[in-house]
């Protein structure tokens, strides 16, 4: 007779985390993982749902309760195999992906207790495997047919990894000097370590992807270009444009897109200066516009490079902000201030032309808008000064238009935004786009599922003119 | 990584590189820059191409040694290798039959100057070239620049050699029907042009090369004011209507990082 069961714990199992007042004055990761036996007592709370609703909630289909069964058994290898056949990136996925939304949201313990973090559970297999080296992925059979994919970050890369597990050979085109996209450019180092993110690229290459840097499509190339060269190509180009506020005084020296920011500290390291080339300028007071993850990101980074005081200015209220959760409390334990229903109006110089001030409004909130969230409303009269020294733009990020602008017959939304079928499809044939081109700005894992999509028709197209040229 | 083929002083402080990059050489056109990177720890730093030969697949840069990013790679020769190398970036210079057009440029940029000037030569027009430096010694592309030009003018600062200063252009702009100038330089000779030609309405381009990070309009370091509107020299340049553009916000944005930009200098020389 098997002994009775134990019950069940309702609380998640606590991840150690640097504390607040040594972590602001660091770029070192905050959260620091699961031990061996955190995980296997976090897998033990998991009820192994028959319908496994946690798997609908990922963009990816990573087969959930099956990998945590694994994890109880201490089959570490197998669990993280398990994870592989759909997500070739689960360290980066272990950490940024909002779980809660996804996958945790549909956790049965959470209609109990705290649903089974399975976000922590895939970051520490992720972790567990890295730490004793990557065994070299088995290379599929060529097919002869080669893909280009333009773009390295989360959508490129997937739809290389997983075109590669097919058979095609894809070559990557990355602008940048890293791979990576925006978890190189935009995500800090002590969210998501770089040397993370670096390895994760190294083991789709193994999966037999190259990856050419400085290589901008649109410039080097065009798409018509690459089909000349390529089968089909792959559009993850992404939403990498700052959006400004276009108000008076936006030029100001001091004043940073939250993407110029972001880019002198995790892609040129302008922590590290002098030791990296790259300066960086924080001053004092320091005001992040906006209230979404990139915002979160520039404050707790411009505290980490010595700001006296950070303040995030965002019009509507914390209920509208669309940070995760964890990373306002993270935020909030380090010691950044939040000034709600407040939005700028102008900014004020000195007379060398840098920022010395900024001209706010109190907002209050009206009914809700397109967005579903209550439409902030100025209150007249109410304006004031605040006094910054540095002011860092989060208010969002729009498509890269550089393809769309050098490529005949693509078609495009007016928000610039690429135009697809279900399955990544696009107005010419051949040419498949997917992320936050086709989207506008989202999660890393929504590009991921993005990128899958995609190289799963691209495959069935490649197949397709294969039997076709065979017939012939 | 890119191979060094040719590295030449051409004065004291000031180099040519020729590049080896074929892909690049073979889509780069007269009014384009590059990204470069020289090491690992090396920032991203704007400069804009002297030349491409595209038969031999290299493009040609020449710098100024301001800064530890320029001062580094003054101290690499022919055959060594720098770790990056992106481009061709931003909008190609307007080449067109304008008529007879002013190439006026002064510092490092006469050497870019001089791939725009003989394509406009090329396109059948009238160039007259102006090119100036602080001194007689620190003058660049004196000959290249005189071969692609009709007529030829030099101007230096202190009146070692040729005109002193650019007043000159006053007289030659009244004398002569001009259709077009082009400005490239250190912004206090562009806002100069540019104001002398406000005067007659003659259509005058200058080339902006603001603080750039990644250079392809992802971080906006670049911004600069042009007829009232926001702009990104990097995607929406460089080349701009010299009497629309802001001077001044440009001239304290390029200060912004100075107090950096000087201790990476001293800490560089340190090590």
């Amino acid at each position: 007779m098997s002994k009775p069961k134990p019950k069940i714990k309702k609380e998640v199992v606590p991840m150690r985390k640097q504390d607040p007042k040594e972590r602001s004055h660091n770029f070192n990761e905050v959260a620091q993982g699961y031990t061996e036996e955190q995980a296997m007592a976090e897998a033990e709370r998991c009820l192994q749902c028959v319908k496994a609703p946690c798997i609908q909630g990922c963009p990816v289909e990573v087969d959930i309760s099956t990998f945590i069964n694994l994890i109880r058994e201490r089959k570490f290898d197998e669990a993280i195999s398990k994870i592989k056949e759909k997500n070739s990136l689960p360290a980066i996925c272990g950490r940024v992906c909002p779980q809660e939304e996804q996958c945790q949201a549909n956790c049965t313990m959470g209609k109990v207790g705290d649903p089974v973090s399975v976000g922590r559970l895939e970051r520490f297999l992720a972790d567990w495997e890295r730490e004793r080296g990557y065994e070299n992925p088995q290379k599929t059979a060529s097919t002869g047919r080669r893909v280009a994919i333009v773009g390295a970050g989360p959508a490129g890369l997937t739809a290389a990894a997983d075109l590669a597990k097919l058979g095609h050979e894809a070559v990557i085109f990355e602008a940048l000097h890293k791979p990576g996209g925006v978890l190189i450019y935009g995500i800090p180092e002590f969210r998501l370590p770089k040397d993370i993110v670096e390895a994760e690229a190294e083991y789709v290459e193994k999966l037999g992807v190259t990856i050419k840097m400085n290589a901008m499509i649109g410039k080097l190339y065009t798409i018509k270009e690459l089909l000349g060269q390529f089968d089909a190509v792959f559009i993850g180009t992404g939403a990498g444009l700052p959006r400004f506020m276009r108000i008076p005084g936006e030029n100001l020296c001091g004043i940073y897109s939250a993407n110029e920011f972001l880019i002198r500290v995790n892609l040129m390291k302008a922590y590290a200066f002098p030791r990296s080339d790259t300066p960086i300028y924080v001053g004092e007071k320091v005001a992040v516009i906006g209230g979404g993850n990139v915002a979160m990101d520039s404050a707790r980074s411009a505290l980490r490079l010595g700001a006296k005081e950070v303040k995030i200015v965002y019009r509507r209220s914390r209920k509208e902000m669309p940070a995760r959760a964890e990373e306002i409390e993270n935020a909030e334990e380090e010691g950044i201030v939040f000034d709600f229903l407040t939005n700028p109006r102008r900014f004020i110089g000195n007379e060398r032309g840098w920022v010395k001030a900024m001209e706010c409004i109190r907002m209050r909130l009206g009914e809700p808008d397109v967005s579903g969230r209550r439409r902030p409303i100025p209150i007249e009269g109410s304006e004031f000064i605040m006094d910054v020294d540095t002011v860092i733009i989060a208010i969002g990020r729009t498509p890269n238009p550089i393809i769309q602008r050098t490529t005949e017959g693509l078609e495009v939304t007016k928000w610039g935004t690429i135009v697809t079928d279900e399955n990544g499809k696009t107005s010419i044939d051949g040419v498949y786009a997917g992320g936050d081109i086709v989207t506008g700005e989202a999660t890393v894992i929504s590009a991921m599922g993005a990128g899958k999509k995609a190289a799963k028709a691209i495959h069935e197209h490649l197949m397709k003119k294969v039997k076709a040229k065979k017939a012939t | 990584m890119y191979k060094i083929v040719t590295k030449r002083q051409l004065v004291p402080h000031i180099n040519l590189f020729e590049f080896s990059a074929k892909e690049i050489a073979a889509k780069t056109k007269p009014g384009q820059f590059v990204i470069l990177r020289v090491d690992e720890r090396g920032e991203r730093i704007p400069l804009t191409v002297a030349d491409a030969d595209v038969e031999k697949g290299t493009i040609t840069v020449v710098c100024h040694e301001v800064g530890k990013t320029t001062k580094k790679l003054g101290k690499l020769e022919g055959g060594d290798y720098i770790l990056d190398l992106l481009g061709p970036l931003g909008k190609p210079a307007e080449i067109e039959k304008f008529g007879t057009v002013i190439c006026v440029g002064g510092g490092v940029m006469v050497a870019p100057l001089h791939f725009q000037a003989k394509a406009f030569r090329e396109a059948g027009n009238k160039v007259i070239g102006v090119i100036g430096a602080r001194t007689e010694n620190q003058l660049i592309f004196e000959n290249e620049m005189r071969e692609v030009c009709d007529e030829f003018y030099v101007a230096t600062d202190d009146g070692t050699k040729g005109h002193k200063g650019l007043d000159f252009l006053k007289e030659l702009l009244k004398e002569k029907k001009i259709d077009r100038v082009i400005a490239m330089g250190p912004i206090v000779t562009l806002k100069s042009v540019s104001e002398l030609t406000r005067l007659n309405g003659i259509p005058t381009i200058v080339t902006l090369i603001p603080i750039m990070v990644d250079a392809m309009g992802m971080c906006g370091a670049c911004r600069v004011t042009v007829g009232g509107k926001t702009m990104f020299a990097c995607v929406d340049g460089p080349d701009f209507d010299g009497h629309q553009v802001d001077f001044e916000e440009l001239m304290a944005r390029l200060k912004m990082f100075t107090p950096q930009e000087k201790l990476a200098f001293v800490f560089h020389e340190e090590e």
